[in-house]
């Protein structure tokens, strides 16, 4: 009996590999993003904006011949122990290419993953500097913290604050990374800083809050997953505090417009884009045609958090599989290695900007929009953008 | 100073008594079967699920009944399915199983809700705002150690007072020897888990009301403090778990407050390792009498 079972299975086993045996015409792009956990929702709008550019340019032609780009999803659950996992199928559906991750704790646990199977990764708005300069197959194509950073401490400093209040994710990369920076940048400038950590699966935040009152904090800035933020946010509104509160851009996200929405909390957040600017007219192009597309798609405006407002995420989204297909074309190619080797020569003209690499594999972006939550429209409100260059 | 500790002061107390309404269903549990029912803090969280989705399909006035009656009817499946045919089992078999129910039910949750973040509905009254000296806060805040108390003074009276109450102090004392005078031991069993999971239900709708962002695993660390709690003022007694719940609850936001945000949590866990060294029985614990 044993050994007919055995012959069934290993059997199965075959016939599951001949299943999976390669289309000569078809190139896979791994999607390597969170649809579940603390970043889910951000992760969601990310996939929503490479499926846009999929849907737009679903082949590309790699000398002679036209491939089909399949696209392959996986969830990275948003935690850096199923990311390895989740990178890890990737690798053996036999992705050319990877884009993402939303987060940069869970593109530096999958990045090591890619790296060993040499299989390129493309971070789309992954800001912690770890990404690329500790992976040799990571490339990115937004900015990166120590510049997000400066702008919000200059932006709180514009502000009037001079002593600012810092909270931040135990053993989360992108929150430890950035506050830190921060409070670097905001401590250069003269200001004084209070930091402060919190663990994973906290949801009373009002002993911090209240800490940031007894320090006398005139800000807050608290980069931390959408989850911890709208707790955050919440409890801030029931205690009435005064001080504005700041984050990066994972913040700019409908789940802080929901938790703002009613309240009298002031919420600013930097990201890399903005729907309105109406400068870029690749951007605008793109804004027109994805909001159609959500709306044709109720499926897709679930995901987007219910609404048409397009997401920085997204635009990154989109942005990033514009560069893997450039990769590919470049390389002609789709085998990783080749692709690899072509990456870094890629130059494209996206909708968040001009993207070329430099040699660590960070695009050289250096604008950032900060945003203001409507506490009454739910929608976010253009403060200004910030170049390197104002910041002297 | 006392308005610099005030605040603190108050959310200590209230998440102290969403601790203790935890901590009693852990601890009457154990002292009947001497299980710790680790699914426990999961069911705690599926209570915070079925107010999203009830809340969303009908008035809150219907739903909140509802609510409490479908955590009941969970907590008595649990028992039924996965902890009563291993009542002859050894006892590490039934607390095996009560770690397979808690992820069955965290990983369930995760793939029904898709694992993000579901925002609780706004409860009238207990969702408002008040302001105490220097404090706002929630009303659920300055609610949950009155409801707690009186909710544990209903239970004790329940227990001294009952004929039921009675039964279970037998069951308690002795399995074997409960069943040779004819107590039905299955049924004062369920009953213990419907009236612990009814206080999860209620204490799930005071924490949500607080914090209202509902995952599939944030149950783990309230049910993990409040197991602490519930060994703290020993495990078994109930008076024990709500003072320890409430000490522990206070302690972690002093903790915080002095500026040790970092360790406020190692500090919950150290405490257990001290109680179980130097006083093993908790607080109020009874002392283990060796059987002849």
């Amino acid at each position: 009996m044993k050994k007919v079972m055995a012959l069934v299975l290993a059997l199965m086993m075959v016939l599951t590999c001949a299943a999976f045996a390669e289309d000569a015409n078809v190139i896979k792009i791994g999607v390597f993003e969170p649809a579940s956990g603390d970043n889910g929702a951000g992760g969601k709008q990310e996939v929503l904006g490479i499926e846009y550019a999929n849907s737009l340019v679903p082949t590309v032609t790699i000398g002679d011949t036209e491939y089909t780009v399949e696209l392959v999803v996986v969830d990275n659950q948003s935690q850096t122990d199923k990311a390895v996992t989740a990178a890890q199928t990737l690798v053996s559906e036999g992705v050319s290419v990877v884009l993402g991750s939303y987060g940069s704790g869970v593109s530096m646990a999958g990045g090591e993953v890619f790296a060993q199977a040499q299989v390129p990764a493309i971070g789309c708005s992954c800001t912690n500097p770890g990404v690329t300069s500790l992976c040799d197959y990571y490339w990115r194509i937004c900015y990166i913290d120590p510049f997000q950073g400066t702008v919000m401490a200059n932006f709180a400093m514009e502000q009037g604050a001079q002593n600012a209040y810092v909270l931040t994710q135990l053993g989360d990369d992108y929150s430890t990374g950035l506050g830190f920076y921060f409070q670097q940048a905001f401590e250069s400038l003269g200001g004084t800083v209070v930091a402060e950590t919190f663990t994973e699966g906290t949801s009373d935040f009002t002993a911090y809050l209240n800490n940031a009152i007894s320090a006398g904090a005139d800000v807050v800035f608290a980069p931390s997953s959408t989850t911890s933020a709208s707790l955050i946010i919440n409890q801030a509104a029931s205690m009435n505090v005064d001080f504005p509160i700041m984050a990066g851009d994972t913040w700019e996200s409908s789940v802080i417009l929901d938790a703002v929405k009613g309240t009298s909390v002031q919420v600013y957040c930097s990201t890399f884009f903005d729907e309105r600017d109406e400068s870029n007219t690749v951007a605008a192009e793109f804004v027109a045609g994805f909001k159609e597309w959500l709306n044709a798609n109720p499926d897709k405006l679930t995901n987007n958090g219910g609404n048409d407002i397009v997401a920085a995420v997204s635009a990154l989204g989109y942005d990033g599989y514009m560069v893997a297909l450039e990769a590919v074309k470049a390389a002609g190619s789709a085998s990783p290695a080749d692709i690899a080797a072509a990456l870094p020569g890629v130059t494209y003209d996206g909708v968040t900007g001009a993207i070329a690499f430099d040699e660590i594999g960070d695009a050289q972006k250096d604008m950032a929009y900060i945003k203001l939550a409507n506490t009454e429209t739910g929608e976010f409100d253009f403060v200004k953008t910030q170049t390197v260059a104002d910041l002297g | 100073m006392f308005d610099r500790i005030l605040p603190y002061l108050l959310a200590g107390i209230s998440v102290g008594g969403q601790y203790a309404l935890i901590a009693v269903g852990y601890t009457m549990v154990y002292g009947i079967l001497r299980l710790i029912n680790f699914a426990h803090g999961d069911i705690f969280t599926a209570a915070g699920f079925f107010m999203v989705y009830f809340a969303a399909a009908m008035p809150l006035y219907v739903a909140a009944p509802l609510v409490v009656v479908a955590t009941v009817l969970l907590g008595f499946v649990v028992e039924r399915v996965a902890y009563k045919p291993l009542r002859s089992a050894p006892r590490m078999s039934i607390m095996i199983s009560a770690i397979g129910v808690s992820y069955l039910l965290q990983n369930l949750m995760w793939y029904v809700t898709g694992g993000l973040a579901k925002q609780y509905p706004v409860l009238p009254w207990i969702s408002e705002q008040i302001t105490i000296g220097p404090a706002s806060t929630k009303m659920a805040t300055v609610v949950t150690p009155v409801i707690t108390v009186l909710l544990v003074v209903a239970l004790v009276m329940l227990i001294k007072h009952t004929k039921i109450g009675m039964a279970m102090r037998a069951v308690s004392r002795d399995f074997e020897t409960a069943q040779l005078m004819g107590i039905k031991i299955n049924s004062v069993i369920s009953m213990t888990f419907v009236i612990g999971s009814f206080l999860a239900a209620i204490g799930s709708m005071l924490y949500f009301s607080n914090y209202t962002t509902v995952t599939p695993t944030i149950g783990a660390m309230p049910g993990l403090k409040a197991f602490v709690a519930a060994v703290f003022g020993g495990i078994g007694s109930i008076p024990g778990a709500v003072i320890g719940a409430m000490l522990i609850g206070i302690c972690e936001n002093v903790i915080k407050a002095v500026g040790y945000t970092t360790f406020s949590d190692a500090f919950t866990f150290a405490l257990l390792i001290v109680v179980l060294v130097f006083k093993p029985t908790g607080l109020f614990g009874e002392k283990t009498s060796e059987k002849v």
